[in-house]
Protein backbone atom coordinates (compact mmCIF):
# COMPACT_ATOMS: atom_id res chain seq x y z
CA UNK A 1 0.00 0.00 0.00
CA UNK A 2 1.69 3.20 -0.82
CA UNK A 3 0.56 5.20 2.27
CA UNK A 4 3.73 6.73 3.59
CA UNK A 5 5.39 4.52 6.45
CA UNK A 6 7.59 6.69 6.98
CA UNK A 7 5.89 10.20 7.27
CA UNK A 8 2.98 8.37 8.96
CA UNK A 9 5.79 7.32 11.52
CA UNK A 10 6.58 11.12 11.97
CA UNK A 11 3.29 12.20 12.06
CA UNK A 12 2.59 9.83 15.17
CA UNK A 13 6.40 10.73 17.03
CA UNK A 14 4.98 14.29 16.51
CA UNK A 15 1.99 13.48 18.37
CA UNK A 16 3.68 11.43 21.10
CA UNK A 17 5.93 14.78 21.81
CA UNK A 18 2.79 16.89 22.68
CA UNK A 19 2.28 14.35 25.17
CA UNK A 20 -0.58 12.85 23.48
CA UNK A 21 -2.43 9.85 25.85
CA UNK A 22 -5.72 8.76 23.74
CA UNK A 23 -6.11 8.66 20.41
CA UNK A 24 -9.94 7.90 18.83
CA UNK A 25 -10.22 6.74 15.06
CA UNK A 26 -11.93 5.73 12.44
CA UNK A 27 -9.76 4.02 9.42
CA UNK A 28 -9.11 5.34 5.95
CA UNK A 29 -6.62 4.21 3.76
CA UNK A 30 -4.26 6.58 4.54
CA UNK A 31 -4.43 6.47 8.67
CA UNK A 32 -3.90 2.61 8.92
CA UNK A 33 -0.48 3.22 9.67
CA UNK A 34 -1.05 5.53 11.86
CA UNK A 35 -3.70 3.82 13.49
CA UNK A 36 -1.68 0.52 13.84
CA UNK A 37 1.07 2.79 15.45
CA UNK A 38 -1.28 3.78 18.44
CA UNK A 39 -2.56 0.35 18.37
CA UNK A 40 1.31 -1.09 18.88
CA UNK A 41 2.06 1.23 22.09
CA UNK A 42 1.59 0.36 25.07
CA UNK A 43 1.44 4.05 26.35
CA UNK A 44 -1.07 5.19 23.80
CA UNK A 45 -5.34 4.51 24.48
CA UNK A 46 -6.73 3.64 21.25
CA UNK A 47 -10.58 3.94 20.63
CA UNK A 48 -11.91 2.68 17.22
CA UNK A 49 -15.58 4.60 16.96
CA UNK A 50 -18.14 3.31 14.37
CA UNK A 51 -18.69 7.13 13.75
CA UNK A 52 -16.47 10.01 14.28
CA UNK A 53 -18.61 12.03 16.04
CA UNK A 54 -18.00 9.44 18.77
CA UNK A 55 -14.61 10.93 19.33
CA UNK A 56 -15.52 14.33 20.26
CA UNK A 57 -17.33 13.14 23.95
CA UNK A 58 -14.55 10.77 24.41
CA UNK A 59 -12.33 13.65 23.94
CA UNK A 60 -14.26 15.81 26.17
CA UNK A 61 -13.78 13.35 28.72
CA UNK A 62 -10.65 12.68 28.09
CA UNK A 63 -9.80 16.50 28.79
CA UNK A 64 -11.98 16.51 32.02
CA UNK A 65 -9.96 13.72 33.10
CA UNK A 66 -6.45 15.41 32.49
CA UNK A 67 -5.76 13.60 29.51
CA UNK A 68 -4.49 14.85 26.22
CA UNK A 69 -6.51 13.13 22.60
CA UNK A 70 -5.95 13.55 18.92
CA UNK A 71 -8.87 12.11 16.64
CA UNK A 72 -8.32 10.64 13.28
CA UNK A 73 -10.65 10.87 10.78
CA UNK A 74 -10.97 11.45 7.06
CA UNK A 75 -12.42 14.82 5.92
CA UNK A 76 -15.75 12.82 5.63
CA UNK A 77 -15.76 12.03 9.13
CA UNK A 78 -15.02 15.52 10.22
CA UNK A 79 -18.53 16.10 8.21
CA UNK A 80 -19.54 13.79 10.01
CA UNK A 81 -18.89 15.18 13.35
CA UNK A 82 -19.64 19.03 12.97
CA UNK A 83 -22.76 18.74 15.53
CA UNK A 84 -20.70 17.63 18.27
CA UNK A 85 -18.28 19.88 17.22
CA UNK A 86 -20.27 22.66 17.52
CA UNK A 87 -22.59 21.61 20.47
CA UNK A 88 -20.15 20.38 22.31
CA UNK A 89 -16.57 21.68 21.78
CA UNK A 90 -17.39 24.68 20.89
CA UNK A 91 -20.27 25.67 23.22
CA UNK A 92 -18.20 23.84 26.38
CA UNK A 93 -14.99 25.12 24.87
CA UNK A 94 -13.09 21.71 24.50
CA UNK A 95 -9.69 21.78 23.06
CA UNK A 96 -9.79 18.93 20.00
CA UNK A 97 -6.60 18.05 17.65
CA UNK A 98 -8.16 17.12 15.05
CA UNK A 99 -5.99 14.96 11.86
CA UNK A 100 -7.81 14.86 8.71
CA UNK A 101 -7.23 13.06 6.45
CA UNK A 102 -7.61 15.57 2.71
CA UNK A 103 -9.03 13.16 0.39
CA UNK A 104 -11.08 14.61 -3.02
CA UNK A 105 -7.98 17.51 -3.60
CA UNK A 106 -5.52 17.45 -6.83
CA UNK A 107 -4.92 14.17 -7.58
CA UNK A 108 -7.64 12.31 -6.32
CA UNK A 109 -8.33 9.30 -8.41
CA UNK A 110 -11.53 8.20 -5.90
CA UNK A 111 -14.55 10.04 -7.47
CA UNK A 112 -16.90 9.16 -4.06
CA UNK A 113 -13.79 11.38 -2.58
CA UNK A 114 -14.76 14.32 -4.55
CA UNK A 115 -17.12 16.31 -3.26
CA UNK A 116 -15.81 16.08 0.19
CA UNK A 117 -12.37 17.75 -0.93
CA UNK A 118 -14.41 20.60 -2.23
CA UNK A 119 -16.28 21.66 1.04
CA UNK A 120 -13.10 20.78 3.81
CA UNK A 121 -12.02 24.39 3.85
CA UNK A 122 -14.74 26.66 3.60
CA UNK A 123 -16.64 24.28 6.55
CA UNK A 124 -13.22 25.21 8.74
CA UNK A 125 -13.59 28.53 7.98
CA UNK A 126 -17.31 28.72 8.50
CA UNK A 127 -17.09 27.18 11.65
CA UNK A 128 -14.12 29.83 12.93
CA UNK A 129 -11.57 26.81 12.80
CA UNK A 130 -7.85 27.45 12.69
CA UNK A 131 -6.29 24.87 10.20
CA UNK A 132 -2.90 24.11 8.45
CA UNK A 133 -1.77 21.59 5.75
CA UNK A 134 0.74 18.73 6.72
CA UNK A 135 2.77 18.48 3.66
CA UNK A 136 6.50 18.52 4.21
CA UNK A 137 7.53 16.18 6.51
CA UNK A 138 10.15 18.53 7.81
CA UNK A 139 7.48 20.69 9.33
CA UNK A 140 5.40 18.18 10.66
CA UNK A 141 6.76 17.82 14.05
CA UNK A 142 6.32 21.71 14.65
CA UNK A 143 3.23 22.35 13.05
CA UNK A 144 1.35 19.96 15.39
CA UNK A 145 3.14 21.13 18.45
CA UNK A 146 1.43 24.64 17.20
CA UNK A 147 -1.28 23.30 16.84
CA UNK A 148 -1.25 21.52 19.54
CA UNK A 149 -0.49 24.63 21.84
CA UNK A 150 -3.41 26.44 19.99
CA UNK A 151 -6.22 24.26 21.47
CA UNK A 152 -5.35 23.99 24.85
CA UNK A 153 -4.68 28.22 24.68
CA UNK A 154 -8.05 28.62 23.26
CA UNK A 155 -9.74 25.88 24.28
CA UNK A 156 -11.27 25.29 20.95
CA UNK A 157 -10.78 23.19 18.03
CA UNK A 158 -7.96 23.04 15.50
CA UNK A 159 -7.39 21.08 12.78
CA UNK A 160 -4.60 19.92 10.81
CA UNK A 161 -5.36 18.55 7.57
CA UNK A 162 -3.04 15.53 5.54
CA UNK A 163 -2.83 15.95 2.32
CA UNK A 164 -1.44 13.79 -0.10
CA UNK A 165 1.96 14.96 -0.71
CA UNK A 166 2.32 13.44 2.99
CA UNK A 167 0.60 10.84 2.78
CA UNK A 168 0.87 9.10 -0.47
CA UNK A 169 3.99 7.78 -2.01
CA UNK A 170 3.27 6.94 -5.72
CA UNK A 171 4.24 3.25 -6.44
CA UNK A 172 7.53 3.30 -8.93
CA UNK B 1 -45.46 3.66 36.47
CA UNK B 2 -42.35 5.13 38.00
CA UNK B 3 -40.95 8.99 37.24
CA UNK B 4 -37.47 9.82 36.37
CA UNK B 5 -36.83 12.15 39.13
CA UNK B 6 -38.12 9.80 41.69
CA UNK B 7 -35.51 7.73 40.26
CA UNK B 8 -32.69 10.19 40.38
CA UNK B 9 -33.73 10.81 44.19
CA UNK B 10 -33.53 7.48 45.39
CA UNK B 11 -29.81 6.50 44.36
CA UNK B 12 -29.15 10.41 44.86
CA UNK B 13 -27.20 9.89 47.78
CA UNK B 14 -24.65 7.09 45.74
CA UNK B 15 -23.79 9.62 43.39
CA UNK B 16 -21.78 11.37 45.96
CA UNK B 17 -18.31 9.86 44.58
CA UNK B 18 -18.92 8.83 41.31
CA UNK B 19 -18.95 11.37 38.22
CA UNK B 20 -21.58 11.74 36.68
CA UNK B 21 -22.69 13.01 33.19
CA UNK B 22 -26.09 13.78 32.04
CA UNK B 23 -27.75 14.78 28.86
CA UNK B 24 -29.66 17.46 27.88
CA UNK B 25 -33.43 18.56 29.00
CA UNK B 26 -35.23 17.25 31.74
CA UNK B 27 -32.93 14.61 33.50
CA UNK B 28 -30.71 17.46 33.39
CA UNK B 29 -32.81 20.13 35.21
CA UNK B 30 -34.11 17.17 37.28
CA UNK B 31 -30.86 16.12 39.11
CA UNK B 32 -30.10 20.00 39.20
CA UNK B 33 -33.40 20.07 41.28
CA UNK B 34 -32.15 17.86 43.55
CA UNK B 35 -29.14 19.46 44.14
CA UNK B 36 -26.14 20.69 41.81
CA UNK B 37 -22.87 19.08 42.94
CA UNK B 38 -19.31 19.86 41.27
CA UNK B 39 -18.90 15.99 40.30
CA UNK B 40 -21.79 16.44 38.10
CA UNK B 41 -21.27 17.73 34.48
CA UNK B 42 -24.70 18.33 32.12
CA UNK B 43 -24.67 17.86 28.35
CA UNK B 44 -26.55 20.13 27.30
CA UNK B 45 -26.28 20.18 23.63
CA UNK B 46 -25.01 17.23 21.47
CA UNK B 47 -27.73 14.63 21.79
CA UNK B 48 -25.94 11.37 22.05
CA UNK B 49 -22.47 12.04 23.11
CA UNK B 50 -23.28 11.64 26.88
CA UNK B 51 -22.33 8.09 27.09
CA UNK B 52 -18.95 8.32 24.38
CA UNK B 53 -18.53 11.08 27.12
CA UNK B 54 -18.97 8.68 29.85
CA UNK B 55 -16.78 6.35 27.45
CA UNK B 56 -13.80 8.77 27.66
CA UNK B 57 -13.97 9.67 31.40
CA UNK B 58 -13.93 5.54 32.25
CA UNK B 59 -10.96 4.74 29.91
CA UNK B 60 -8.78 7.61 31.57
CA UNK B 61 -9.80 7.06 34.76
CA UNK B 62 -10.18 3.37 35.55
CA UNK B 63 -10.16 3.55 39.35
CA UNK B 64 -13.27 6.18 39.07
CA UNK B 65 -16.49 5.21 39.45
CA UNK B 66 -18.56 6.94 36.27
CA UNK B 67 -22.26 7.47 35.74
CA UNK B 68 -24.29 8.35 32.64
CA UNK B 69 -27.54 9.30 32.71
CA UNK B 70 -28.69 9.16 29.10
CA UNK B 71 -32.68 8.74 27.43
CA UNK B 72 -33.88 7.29 24.81
CA UNK B 73 -34.15 9.86 21.76
CA UNK B 74 -30.33 10.68 23.03
CA UNK B 75 -29.11 6.75 22.48
CA UNK B 76 -31.26 6.08 19.81
CA UNK B 77 -28.90 9.16 17.58
CA UNK B 78 -25.43 7.52 18.81
CA UNK B 79 -26.27 3.32 18.37
CA UNK B 80 -22.75 2.97 16.47
CA UNK B 81 -21.47 4.24 20.12
CA UNK B 82 -23.51 1.60 21.90
CA UNK B 83 -21.08 -0.71 20.06
CA UNK B 84 -18.26 1.67 21.25
CA UNK B 85 -19.10 1.43 24.93
CA UNK B 86 -19.32 -2.39 24.60
CA UNK B 87 -16.30 -2.95 22.40
CA UNK B 88 -14.34 -1.58 25.92
CA UNK B 89 -16.89 -2.70 28.23
CA UNK B 90 -15.07 0.12 31.19
CA UNK B 91 -15.79 -1.69 34.43
CA UNK B 92 -15.88 1.64 35.83
CA UNK B 93 -18.94 2.46 34.20
CA UNK B 94 -22.96 2.31 34.81
CA UNK B 95 -25.35 3.86 32.00
CA UNK B 96 -28.25 4.15 32.71
CA UNK B 97 -31.07 4.86 30.17
CA UNK B 98 -34.27 6.66 30.67
CA UNK B 99 -36.40 5.43 28.29
CA UNK B 100 -39.83 7.66 28.35
CA UNK B 101 -40.33 6.76 24.72
CA UNK B 102 -40.70 10.06 23.63
CA UNK B 103 -38.49 13.55 22.77
CA UNK B 104 -40.38 14.98 25.60
CA UNK B 105 -38.98 18.60 25.63
CA UNK B 106 -39.43 18.95 21.75
CA UNK B 107 -43.42 18.24 22.45
CA UNK B 108 -42.98 14.94 23.10
CA UNK B 109 -42.90 13.14 19.87
CA UNK B 110 -42.82 9.57 20.04
CA UNK B 111 -39.35 7.87 19.67
CA UNK B 112 -38.78 4.13 18.10
CA UNK B 113 -38.98 2.65 22.00
CA UNK B 114 -42.78 3.59 21.57
CA UNK B 115 -42.94 0.96 18.77
CA UNK B 116 -41.46 -1.60 19.86
CA UNK B 117 -37.69 -1.18 19.55
CA UNK B 118 -35.76 -2.89 22.45
CA UNK B 119 -33.05 -0.78 24.59
CA UNK B 120 -32.01 -3.59 26.33
CA UNK B 121 -31.92 -6.25 23.19
CA UNK B 122 -29.75 -3.18 21.52
CA UNK B 123 -27.31 -3.01 24.19
CA UNK B 124 -27.11 -6.84 24.92
CA UNK B 125 -26.51 -7.39 21.09
CA UNK B 126 -24.43 -4.52 21.12
CA UNK B 127 -21.97 -6.93 23.40
CA UNK B 128 -22.72 -4.94 26.89
CA UNK B 129 -22.45 -7.47 29.66
CA UNK B 130 -25.11 -6.68 31.94
CA UNK B 131 -28.11 -4.91 30.39
CA UNK B 132 -31.76 -4.92 32.35
CA UNK B 133 -34.54 -3.32 31.74
CA UNK B 134 -36.75 -2.05 34.82
CA UNK B 135 -40.36 -0.73 35.34
CA UNK B 136 -40.53 0.01 39.13
CA UNK B 137 -38.45 1.96 41.79
CA UNK B 138 -37.59 -0.47 43.81
CA UNK B 139 -36.37 -2.63 40.81
CA UNK B 140 -34.19 0.61 39.66
CA UNK B 141 -33.01 1.33 42.86
CA UNK B 142 -31.83 -2.51 43.35
CA UNK B 143 -30.78 -2.67 39.49
CA UNK B 144 -28.13 0.40 40.24
CA UNK B 145 -27.08 -0.86 43.36
CA UNK B 146 -25.73 -4.02 42.13
CA UNK B 147 -24.81 -2.55 38.85
CA UNK B 148 -22.19 -0.04 41.11
CA UNK B 149 -21.03 -3.25 42.99
CA UNK B 150 -21.12 -5.28 39.65
CA UNK B 151 -17.57 -4.36 38.22
CA UNK B 152 -18.86 -4.65 34.66
CA UNK B 153 -20.13 -2.48 32.09
CA UNK B 154 -23.69 -2.46 33.06
CA UNK B 155 -26.97 -0.27 30.49
CA UNK B 156 -30.30 -0.19 33.20
CA UNK B 157 -32.81 0.74 30.60
CA UNK B 158 -35.58 2.79 33.21
CA UNK B 159 -39.07 2.73 31.77
CA UNK B 160 -40.25 6.48 32.76
CA UNK B 161 -43.42 7.86 32.24
CA UNK B 162 -43.03 11.04 29.92
CA UNK B 163 -42.96 13.90 32.16
CA UNK B 164 -40.69 16.31 33.04
CA UNK B 165 -40.07 19.65 35.03
CA UNK B 166 -42.01 23.02 33.65
CA UNK B 167 -38.88 24.56 32.17
CA UNK B 168 -35.13 23.50 31.20
CA UNK B 169 -32.66 26.46 31.54
CA UNK B 170 -31.19 26.04 35.08
CA UNK B 171 -29.12 28.83 37.06
CA UNK B 172 -25.98 27.26 36.47
CA UNK B 173 -23.97 28.55 32.87
CA UNK B 174 -22.47 25.94 30.98
CA UNK B 175 -19.56 27.15 31.20
CA UNK B 176 -19.62 27.46 34.52
CA UNK B 177 -20.52 23.41 35.19
CA UNK B 178 -18.18 22.00 32.98
CA UNK B 179 -14.98 24.10 34.72
CA UNK B 180 -15.90 23.08 38.02
CA UNK B 181 -16.51 19.58 37.08
CA UNK B 182 -12.77 19.69 35.77
CA UNK B 183 -11.59 21.22 38.85
CA UNK B 184 -13.72 18.73 40.78
CA UNK B 185 -11.44 15.90 38.85
CA UNK B 186 -8.48 17.72 39.51
CA UNK B 187 -8.67 17.85 42.92
CA UNK B 188 -9.60 13.58 42.80
CA UNK B 189 -6.40 13.07 41.36
CA UNK B 190 -4.05 15.74 43.65
CA UNK B 191 -5.87 14.56 46.75
CA UNK B 192 -6.51 10.44 45.59
CA UNK B 193 -7.53 10.08 49.28
CA UNK B 194 -10.69 12.10 48.68
CA UNK B 195 -11.48 9.11 46.14
CA UNK B 196 -13.76 7.04 48.28
CA UNK B 197 -15.90 5.87 45.59
CA UNK B 198 -13.06 4.26 43.48
CA UNK B 199 -12.74 0.89 42.67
Amino acid sequence: MPVSLTNSGVVYQALKKCGIGLVSALPETWLVHLIRMAEDDPAMVLVRLAKEEEGVGISAGAHFAGVKSAMLMQNHGFLASINGIVSFAQLYRIPLLMLISDRGRFGERDPWQTQGGHVTEPLLRALGISYAFLDDPAKVEKRIAEAHTLAYSSLHPVALLLTRELMWEEPA
Amino acid sequence: MMQRVECLRSIYDRLENCLVVTIMGAVAAELQSLGHRTNFFYLQHAMGLGSSTGLGLALCLPQQKVVVFDGDGSILMNLGGYTTLARYRPKNLVHVVFDNESLLSVGGFPTATSTGSDLEGVARAAGVPRTQTVTKLDEFTAAFDAAMKSNELTSIIAKVEAVGPKGYVTELSLLENRFQFQRHIEGLLKHPERREGSL
